[in-house]
């Protein structure tokens, strides 16, 4: 297996699915000449040229709504948001338009096309430019929503949304590009959309962490093991939706206490949905209430204090753990 | 693809060489300057030049197709009056809105098309869907939120769609469709396809930004698509003079370098032929044209409109150049078809409407487990 980074395992996602299927294109601000904001799709300019990869105007409703018209009229788009914070402009062609044809269309028309870009907070780029905004699209029925935190995931989530056959919202993390890990070289490695993955097994206690708080997740879990002997599971859902429900409750059956560390604001996210569900179906198994760790609730600060202290870290996370284990 | 190099002669417009002959020649001039084509005092005297005008379209036109046109404008007609009458039995529910008037729009654009060509619309959909092959029984079940609608009873009015018939659906997001139109048009140059993409929206739906930045996408990537504004002079309940700064929306896609006409919205025939112009750019070009085509909407702008904003008497004088009254004289005089020729496309009309309400009638409801359906490929 090669060693990537997060960046060049969605950018070889992409090569791969260029090259796999005539109808695959990528669209969007910067992509082509420029190489990509963030540079996820260097080289692939130069590589396949204009038809493939299409570089738009600032234009991101109008450059969504390209997307889903030609996704219903046969093509596989994949739309770049430079962050997400923009796709909000966007939201009326992705939720009234990509999430609903399929049904109101009574099944006749399907949208498949996968929209992209890092979600939530950078460094220091303040209030519009690090918003973690999967609840809103994970609220949308017809949307898929997936979230990958390892090079490995990136690459095999993101070929499998390319070819799942609804739209797709797919969130990476600016701060996570560089994270390097094993990729399967592949060409048909694929991860299926709504599979949780079991980050490091445990037997005290869970977190359910996705994207950034994943690694942060993992670093909590060594130290809590380290000091307080305490074994913590750490699970990944990968795919926000549809969740899988299943491995949690397994896990939280087996640890009787879940801490859910996640990246957006607290009010009405994904982890008070996880919560509820676990509630409804594995209530019996807590041994304590379940504790979230969010962002704070504002808009996030420029200063560099004030922005640590408005995201989760190890140490709200560990502080978390600590509570629910009664330590 | 590459960038684009502009540098496209616009076509006929209002003082071009689409609608001069038949300028108003007295042209009144409103707040803003702008001329208003189609000032009520000056009606009549347009209706004259208009028919000889559509007179001479028809005389080039295969009379097989002119008799289909008229039946389609009378069937949509004839439709539409009949869903007013249910809707206010309660078989209908939610929003329907009608297209009474306009017809001469959807049918004269519309049958220029090649099966192959696709259409997106606004809410407004009934009879373009009717127009583009959807069945009117299919589509007066779907009004009635039966098994038997064209999108199983999902959709209701302003969601007609067809996959095998190109109809790529009734939008209830104002302007909206713009975008999603755009982008089926830049399938069909992706693919290569001859397709056309004929899309539709309101003269309200400009002042959306959809409707901007679709237009620079297409005249930047050359794209084969006809922007057709249906100007019904009435966004809702607001006239076009409280919501557009210029009255002239034809000439908004000369921002864009795009080629755009406007077009007598009460003329079958200039719709025609004002479409086939367009749509020969597309093939032949790929190229995109604005037409701004005005009517006028007769009825509210769905049905739960008291229509208090307007008077009786702005309507009435209107409905003088009605689109159907227009070319069925039109017609006559080209001796296209005689009165027993229009006694038998109304008949037709009537019993296809009836057919639709009697199919709709029967049509079970939708099974319940067709809830959670659908909703994932």
């Amino acid at each position: 297996m090669a060693v990537l980074t997060i960046r060049d395992a969605l950018n070889q996602a992409l090569r791969e699915e260029i090259i796999r299927d005539e109808n695959v294109f990528v669209m969007g601000e910067e992509v082509a000449e420029y190489d990509g904001a963030y540079k996820v799709t260097r080289g692939l300019w130069k590589e396949f040229g204009d038809k493939r990869v299409v570089d738009t105007p600032i234009t991101e409703l109008g450059f969504a709504a390209v997307g889903v018209g030609a996704a219903m009229a046969g093509l596989r788009p994949v739309i770049e948001f430079m962050t997400w914070n923009f796709s909000i402009l966007a939201s009326d062609q992705i939720i009234n338009h990509a999430a609903a044809m399929r049904y109101m269309s009574g099944g006749q028309f399907k949208v498949p096309i996968v929209f992209r870009g890092p979600n939530g907070s950078a460094y220091q780029v303040s209030s519009q430019h690090s918003h973690a905004i999967e609840s809103m699209y994970a609220n949308f029925p017809g949307l898929k929503v997936v979230m990958p935190s390892t090079a490995a995931d990136a690459k095999g989530l993101l070929k499998a949304s390319i070819r799942d056959d609804n739209p797709v919202i797919f969130m990476e993390q600016e701060r996570m590009y560089g994270l390097k890990g094993e990729v399967p070289e592949d060409e048909d490695f694929i991860i299926p959309l709504g599979v949780a993955d079991v980050k490091r097994e445990g037997s005290d206690c869970t977190i359910v962490a996705r994207s950034m708080t994943v690694p942060l997740a993992l670093q909590a879990a060594e130290k809590i093991q380290a000091e307080f002997d305490v074994s913590v599971e750490v699970i990944d859902p990968r795919t926000i939706k549809p969740l899988d429900i299943d491995t949690i409750t397994n896990s939280v059956k087996k640890t009787n206490r879940l801490v859910i560390a996640e990246e957006s604001h607290s009010f009405a996210s994904v982890g008070a949905e996880i919560a509820y569900q676990v509630m409804d179906t594995a209530f019996d198994y807590l041994d304590a209430p379940i504790k979230r760790i969010s962002t704070a609730e504002t808009p996030i600060p420029y200063a560099k204090n004030l922005e640590a202290a408005a995201l989760p870290s190890v140490e709200s996370i560990i502080a978390a753990v600590k509570e629910v284990c009664y330590l | 693809m590459p960038k684009a190099a502009v540098s496209h002669k616009t076509a006929g417009d209002r003082n071009g060489s689409a609608a001069k002959s038949t300028k108003p020649s007295k042209a009144k001039a409103d707040k803003n300057g702008n001329e208003d084509f189609a000032i009520v005092e000056l009606a009549k005297a347009e209706y004259q030049k208009r028919r000889k005008s559509q007179f001479e379209a028809i005389k080039k036109t295969d009379k097989k197709l002119l008799r289909e046109m008229l039946y389609q404008m009378v069937l949509g007609r004839r439709f539409e009056e009949k869903c007013a009458e249910v809707y206010r039995m309660g078989k209908i529910g939610g929003f329907c809105h009608l297209y009474i008037g306009q017809e001469a729009i959807g049918v004269g654009s519309m049958m220029a098309l090649k099966p192959s060509d696709m259409v997106i619309t606004s809410y407004r959909d009934h009879v373009q869907a009717m127009v583009k092959g959807i069945s009117p029984e299919a589509v007066m079940a779907e009004l009635y939120g039966k098994e038997g609608g064209c999108v199983k009873g999902k959709g209701g009015s302003m969601h007609m769609f067809s996959a095998e018939h190109e109809f790529f659906g009734g939008h209830g997001i104002v302007g909206g469709q713009i975008g999603v139109g755009t982008g089926m048009a830049y399938a069909a140059k992706y693919k290569g396809t001859d397709q056309v993409t004929l899309c539709f929206f309101g003269e309200a739906a400009v002042n959306q930004g959809i409707f901007h930045e679709s237009l620079n996408m297409a005249q930047l990537w050359k794209l084969p698509i006809i922007y057709i504004c249906e100007n019904n002079q009435y966004g809702m309940g607001t006239s076009q003079d409280r919501a557009l700064s210029t009255r002239n929306i034809a000439k908004k896609a000369d921002a864009f370098e795009m080629a755009n006409e406007f077009v007598d919205g009460m003329d079958v025939m200039a719709v025609r032929e004002a479409t086939l112009r367009a749509i020969k750019r597309a093939r032949e070009e790929s190229l995109p044209t604005l037409l701004e085509v005005r009517a006028y909407r007769y009825m509210g702008h769905s049905m739960s409109d008291p229509g208090n904003y307007r008077t009786r008497e702005e309507i009435a004088k209107y409905q003088e150049r009605d689109p159907i009254v227009l070319f069925k004289d039109s017609l006559k005089e080209a001796k296209v078809l005689t009165e027993k020729d229009f006694e038998s496309i109304e008949r037709e009309a009537v019993e296809a409407t009836a057919r639709a309400v009697r199919f709709a009638d029967e049509s079970p409801y939708p099974a319940g487990d067709e809830l959670l359906t659908d909703v994932f490929a």
